[in-house]
C-alpha cells in the first residue's frame, strides 16, 4: 500500500521514456513501415533486380514466381510490356516519397503562414482568410486537382501542385483554431506586457506548442499526397509514361484485371501499408509530443 | 438555430456559388488546355476552327464570357456541352438520379454498418477485444473509398466472380424507365426482378464509398456512447437500477447523436465527392464519371456546370446537416 | 427493529498492485429504520466512497477488498445482478449532488420520472405522468404538468434538485442515500431543500444517509452523525452530544474550524496521520458506543 505522501520529481530522461512507451504499438507499428517505405525509397536502384524501364516482349504478363507459369527472375511476374514488377515497384516508392515530402512540407508551410496571420491577426483578415478557406472547401477535392492537372498538363510538378493546391486548407484550419486558443491563454497576455512584439510572440511561445500537430498533419498529409497521386495517375494526368508509379501500375492493370490481377493488387498492398503507416506514425508522434499529457 | 440563421444560411448560397463559378471559370480559361483543339479532327481548316471558336464563344474576352454565361445561367441554360453536342443542364440532369441513388445507398449502409460497429464497440468497453473493434475502424478509415473499390472490385468481381464491375444495368435487360431514378423507379412500379439486377451493379459501387464512411460514422459514435457513459446522469441511471444495456439505448444514445451527427455529418460531402472515382472505376454512368472525361476533354460548359451542382448538393446537404442537428438537441433550439 | 443498513469493516481500494491505496478503511456504520445520519468529513475523507459502495456505483478502479454491506437483511455484495438492480432505485435512492449534470439534458423532465416509475412500479404511460405530477406537488413545484414538459435547462438549478429529490421518494425507498445535495446550491435555496428532504422523510419513513461537509446541515436534519477522517470512523453518536461534547481531538478541530457568527474560526490544523492512527483504538469506540445504548 503506498502512502499518499507526494512521489519524487521526475527526471527529465525518464519522462521521455514514458512517453514513447505512451505511444504505444502505433508508434513503433508506424515507424516501421514508414523506415521500410524510406529504405526501399533510398536503396532502390541496389534492391531492384530489374531496371524499370527494361522491357522483355517475350515475358509479357508473366505470373508471380511461386505460381505456375511463372519465373523465378521475375519475382512478382511481369506486365504487358514484360516489365518487372517487382522493380517497378520498388522504384515507385521512390516516387511516392519524394512526392510525399514535396507536396507535404509545401501545403504545410502555406496552410501555416495563412492559419497564423489569420489566428494572431484576427478581424478582417481572419475574415477574409476564412471565407477564402470556406469556398475552396466547398470544391470537390478529387474534382479540384484533376481540373488542376488537366490544365496545367501532365508531370510531377502538376501533381505536386495539386496536393498542395487542394489540402493546405488542412493545415490552416486547425492551425487557425489554435493560435487562437493560444493567444487567449494567458502565457501569451504575460508576454505581451513585457514587451514581445507579435511576431516575437509567434516565433517563440506560439510554434513551439503547434509543433505536435503540425507533425501529425504531416504524417497525415504525406499519406495523403500519396493516394492523391494514385487519383491522379488513374486518372490518367499524372507523371510522364515513362516515370513508374503506383497509381501508373494500376491504372494499366485496371485494364487487364482479368488476366493480370497481379498487376493491379500488389500496388494497391504497397500503398495501403504506406498510408496506414503514415496515419499510425501520425497518431503515434501525437500521443508522444502531447505537452500536456507530458506532464 | 433559429430561423434568422436559417434564412442567413440560404442567404449566403447564391455568393457562395457564385465565388465557386468565378474561380473555375478563371482556372480553366487561365491555364493552357484548349477544349477545341481537343475535339477537332485533324486536318481542319483555320477557318472551321475559327469558326467553333466563335460558336462557342471562345474568342471573347474572359470577363465577357463569363457575363454572357451568368446571364444565360440565371434563366437556366448553361450552354451547350463541347465535346457531347447537347445541352449541359440536359445531360447533367439525365446522370444525376444515377449518382444520387448511389450515395443514398451507400450513406444508408454507412449508417447501419456504423451503427453495428459502434454499438459492438461500446459493449466491448474496457475489455481486451475492444482494440480489435478499434484497429479494424482504423484500417477501414485508413483506406480511401477508391482504393476499396479497386479492392472490391479485385475480389468479388475477379478473383470470386460474384458481380459485375461495370455500368448500372445489364444491357440485355429488357425495360424500359421513365424517370432517371432506375432503382427507385423499379421498386415503385414493384418490379423487383430490375431492382435485383440494379442493386447487383450497385452494391460493390456503394459499399466501396460506404466503408470509409461507415468507419467515421462507427468511431464518432463510439467516442460520443463512451463520453455520455461517463456523465453524470448516465451513472445515476445506474444507481437507479437501469441495466447497462438499456442504459445506453434509451440515456446515452440520443446525447451521443449529437456530436456524432454534427462531426460525422460534415463528412457526408466526402462520400458525395468520390463518386467522381468510384464511378469511373465501376464504368458506372453517373455525374462523377462524366465529370472525368469532360476534364479530359476540356470541355469547359460542362466542368463549369458539373463544378456548380457538385456545391449545391455540398451546400445543401450541410445545411441539411445542421438542420438535423438542431431538431437532436433541444438545448440549441431554445437559443 | 431490523437495521435498515449494516455496513462492517468495509475497506475500499483505489488502483492495483503497488500503486494501489485505500480509500475506505474498515469502516462500520449501522442505520436503523428511519433514522437520520449525518456522514461528515473533509473532502477526499471517502463519504462519497461509502454513499457510492452500497449504491454499487464505485468508479472502475476502485474496488470493495474486505467487509459487508447488509439491507434489509440482504447481502448487497452477493446478492445476484438481477435482484440488486430491483432494490435500487426503489428500495435504496441517490440524492445526487450536482443538479445540472444529473438529468438527461435532451429528455424532457416528465419523461425521465416517468421512466423511472414506469421501470419500478409498472404503470402505464397515464398513471406514470399522474404520478409524475403527483411528486412534483409533493417538492412544491407550482404548475407540475408545465414543468413536466420542459427540458432540463429550462428550469432553474434549485428546480432541478427538487426533481431530483422527488425521483429519490418517488418508490417509496427504506434507505436514501444524499450525497451532498445541497452543496452546489445557493444558501437560500439550501434551506428549501433541506425542508424538502426532512417533510418527505417523515412522510415516507425512510432512513436517510446524509453525506456532506458542511456541520451547519448535520446540525439541523440529522439525529445521529458519523466523522469521517481518511478512511475511517473517528467518532459517532447522537448529533447534539457530538456537537455539544467532542471527544476526538479532529472532531474538536473540525468544530473550531467551522464559520461562527460570534467568533473567528481556526484554521483547520491538519491533525498528523500519525497521530490519528495511534489515537484511535477499539477502546476509544467500544467506550462511546456504550455511552449511546448500543450493545
Amino acid at each position: 500500500m503506498v502512502d499518499l505522501a507526494l512521489a519524487a520529481p521526475v527526471a527529465p530522461q525518464a519522462r521521455w521514456i514514458a512517453a514513447l512507451k505512451r505511444g504505444g504499438a502505433r508508434l513503433w507499428l508506424g515507424a516501421a513501415l514508414v523506415g521500410v517505405l524510406a529504405l526501399v525509397a533510398l536503396l532502390a536502384p541496389l534492391i531492384a533486380p530489374h531496371h524499370p524501364l527494361e522491357q522483355d516482349l517475350m515475358s509479357a504478363q508473366l505470373p508471380p514466381a511461386w505460381v505456375t507459369g511463372g519465373e523465378a527472375a521475375y519475382w512478382l511476374g511481369t506486365d504487358s510490356l514484360g516489365r518487372c514488377v517487382l522493380s517497378r515497384l520498388i522504384y515507385s516508392a521512390r516516387t511516392a516519397v519524394a512526392v510525399a515530402l514535396i507536396a507535404a512540407s509545401l501545403a504545410a508551410a502555406i496552410g501555416i503562414a495563412l492559419g497564423l496571420i489569420a489566428g494572431s491577426f484576427g478581424g478582417w483578415v481572419d475574415q477574409a482568410i476564412s471565407r477564402l478557406i470556406d469556398v475552396w472547401m466547398a470544391f470537390p477535392p478529387v474534382l479540384l486537382s484533376i481540373v488542376l492537372a488537366a490544365v496545367i498538363g501532365a508531370g510531377l510538378t502538376s501533381v505536386i501542385a495539386a496536393i498542395v493546391v487542394v489540402d493546405w486548407t488542412r493545415f490552416a484550419r486547425v492551425v487557425r483554431a489554435e493560435t487562437m486558443v493560444q493567444l487567449k491563454r494567458d502565457y501569451a497576455a504575460a508576454a505581451r506586457v513585457i514587451g514581445l512584439s507579435r511576431g516575437g510572440l509567434l516565433r517563440l511561445e506560439i510554434l513551439p506548442n503547434l509543433v505536435p500537430l503540425v507533425v501529425t498533419l504531416l504524417s497525415v498529409e504525406m499519406g495523403i499526397a500519396i493516394l492523391v497521386e494514385v487519383i491522379l495517375s488513374f486518372v490518367g494526368i499524372s507523371v510522364a509514361g515513362d516515370v513508374p508509379t503506383w497509381g501508373g501500375m494500376i491504372a494499366e492493370g485496371r485494364q487487364i484485371v482479368y488476366q493480370a490481377p497481379w498487376i493491379m493488387a500488389l500496388p494497391i498492398g504497397c500503398i495501403i501499408a504506406s498510408v496506414i503507416g503514415f496515419n499510425l506514425l501520425g497518431d503515434g508522434l501525437r500521443i508522444v509530443l502531447d505537452p500536456v499529457q507530458r506532464q | 438555430m433559429r430561423w434568422g440563421e436559417v434564412v442567413r444560411r440560404l442567404l449566403l448560397i447564391p455568393p457562395t456559388l457564385f465565388g465557386v463559378a468565378v474561380i473555375v471559370f478563371v482556372l480553366l480559361r487561365v491555364v493552357p488546355g484548349d477544349p477545341i483543339a481537343m475535339m477537332i479532327p485533324p486536318g481542319a481548316s483555320p477557318e472551321d476552327i475559327l469558326r467553333l471558336r466563335v460558336f462557342y464563344g471562345l474568342d471573347q474576352p474572359m470577363l465577357q464570357q463569363f457575363v454572357t454565361w451568368l446571364g444565360q445561367a440565371l434563366t437556366g441554360d448553361f450552354g451547350r456541352s463541347i465535346s457531347v453536342h447537347r445541352s449541359v443542364f440536359a445531360l447533367v440532369l439525365a446522370r444525376l438520379p444515377a449518382t444520387l441513388e448511389l450515395a443514398l445507398l451507400a450513406t444508408l449502409i454507412a449508417i447501419v454498418l456504423g451503427l453495428i460497429i459502434a454499438m459492438i464497440g461500446i459493449h466491448l468497453r474496457g475489455r481486451r477485444a475492444e482494440w480489435v473493434v478499434d484497429g479494424g475502424v482504423g484500417v477501414l478509415l485508413a483506406i480511401p473509398d477508391f482504393l476499396w473499390a479497386l479492392i472490391l472490385l479485385l475480389l468479388f468481381g475477379v478473383l470470386i466472380p460474384l458481380l459485375p464491375i461495370s455500368g448500372r444495368i445489364d444491357p440485355q435487360l429488357d425495360v424500359t424507365f421513365r424517370s432517371n431514378f432506375y432503382l427507385l423507379e423499379s421498386l415503385l412500379t414493384g418490379r423487383f426482378d430490375v431492382a435485383n439486377a440494379l442493386l447487383h451493379h450497385m452494391i460493390l459501387p456503394s459499399l466501396a464509398l460506404a466503408l470509409p464512411f461507415a468507419a467515421l460514422v462507427a468511431r464518432i459514435l463510439k467516442t460520443s456512447l463512451a463520453e455520455a457513459e461517463d456523465q453524470d446522469y448516465a451513472q445515476i441511471a445506474r444507481a437507479r437500477g437501469f441495466s447497462r444495456p438499456k442504459i445506453l439505448l434509451s440515456e446515452v444514445f440520443p446525447n451521443a447523436l449529437i456530436p456524432t451527427v454534427a462531426l460525422g455529418g460534415v463528412q457526408v460531402t466526402l462520400l458525395l465527392g468520390g463518386t467522381v472515382l468510384v464511378e469511373r472505376i465501376f464504368s458506372y454512368e453517373g455525374i462523377g464519371n462524366m465529370a472525368i472525361d469532360a476534364v479530359i476533354n476540356r470541355d469547359f460548359p460542362l466542368i463549369q456546370g458539373l463544378v456548380l451542382t457538385f456545391a449545391v448538393l455540398f451546400i445543401a446537404l450541410n445545411l441539411v446537416v445542421d438542420l438535423v442537428v438542431t431538431l437532436l438537441d433541444p438545448r440549441l433550439r431554445h437559443g | 427493529m431490523t437495521t435498515v443498513l449494516s455496513v462492517q469493516g468495509l475497506q475500499v481500494a483505489i488502483g492495483k498492485g503497488a500503486h494501489a491505496a485505500n480509500v475506505l478503511r474498515g469502516v462500520s456504520l449501522d442505520l436503523q429504520p428511519g433514522e437520520v445520519r449525518g456522514l461528515v468529513g473533509e473532502s477526499g475523507a471517502g463519504k462519497s466512497m461509502l454513499g457510492r459502495a452500497v449504491l454499487g456505483l464505485l468508479p472502475a478502479n476502485a474496488a470493495i477488498t474486505a467487509g459487508t454491506i447488509t439491507f434489509a437483511g440482504r447481502d448487497l455484495l452477493a446478492v445476484p445482478e438481477r435482484e440488486r438492480r430491483g432494490l435500487l432505485g426503489r428500495h435504496i435512492a441517490l440524492i445526487p449532488q450536482d443538479p445540472m449534470t444529473s438529468l438527461n439534458p435532451v429528455k424532457r423532465v416528465g419523461h425521465q420520472i416517468a421512466l423511472l416509475l414506469r421501470h419500478h412500479l409498472a404503470l402505464s404511460k397515464r398513471d406514470a405522468r399522474e404520478r409524475a405530477a403527483e411528486l412534483l406537488t409533493g417538492v412544491a413545484i407550482r404548475e407540475p404538468r408545465r414543468v413536466l414538459d420542459l427540458y432540463p435547462h429550462e428550469i432553474s438549478g434549485g428546480m432541478r434538485q427538487r426533481v431530483l429529490i422527488a425521483m429519490a421518494f418517488a418508490c417509496d425507498p427504506a434507505l436514501v442515500i444524499a450525497d451532498e445535495p445541497t452543496t452546489a446550491l445557493d444558501v437560500t435555496v439550501q434551506r428549501q431543500v433541506l425542508q424538502l428532504v426532512e417533510r418527505l422523510r417523515q412522510r415516507h419513513g425512510s432512513a436517510v444517509l446524509f453525506i456532506t461537509h458542511d456541520l451547519g446541515v448535520v446540525a439541523k436534519l440529522c439525529r445521529t452523525m458519523t466523522v469521517l477522517h481518511a478512511g475511517r470512523v473517528l467518532e459517532e453518536g447522537e448529533t447534539a452530544e457530538v456537537l455539544a461534547r467532542p471527544r476526538h481531538p479532529y472532531t474538536r478541530a473540525l468544530l473550531a474550524a467551522t464559520p461562527r457568527a460570534d467568533r473567528p474560526a481556526e484554521a483547520l490544523r491538519p491533525v498528523p496521520p500519525a497521530l490519528i492512527e495511534s489515537l484511535w483504538s477499539e477502546a476509544f469506540r467500544l467506550d462511546r458506543l456504550a455511552v449511546a445504548g448500543r450493545p
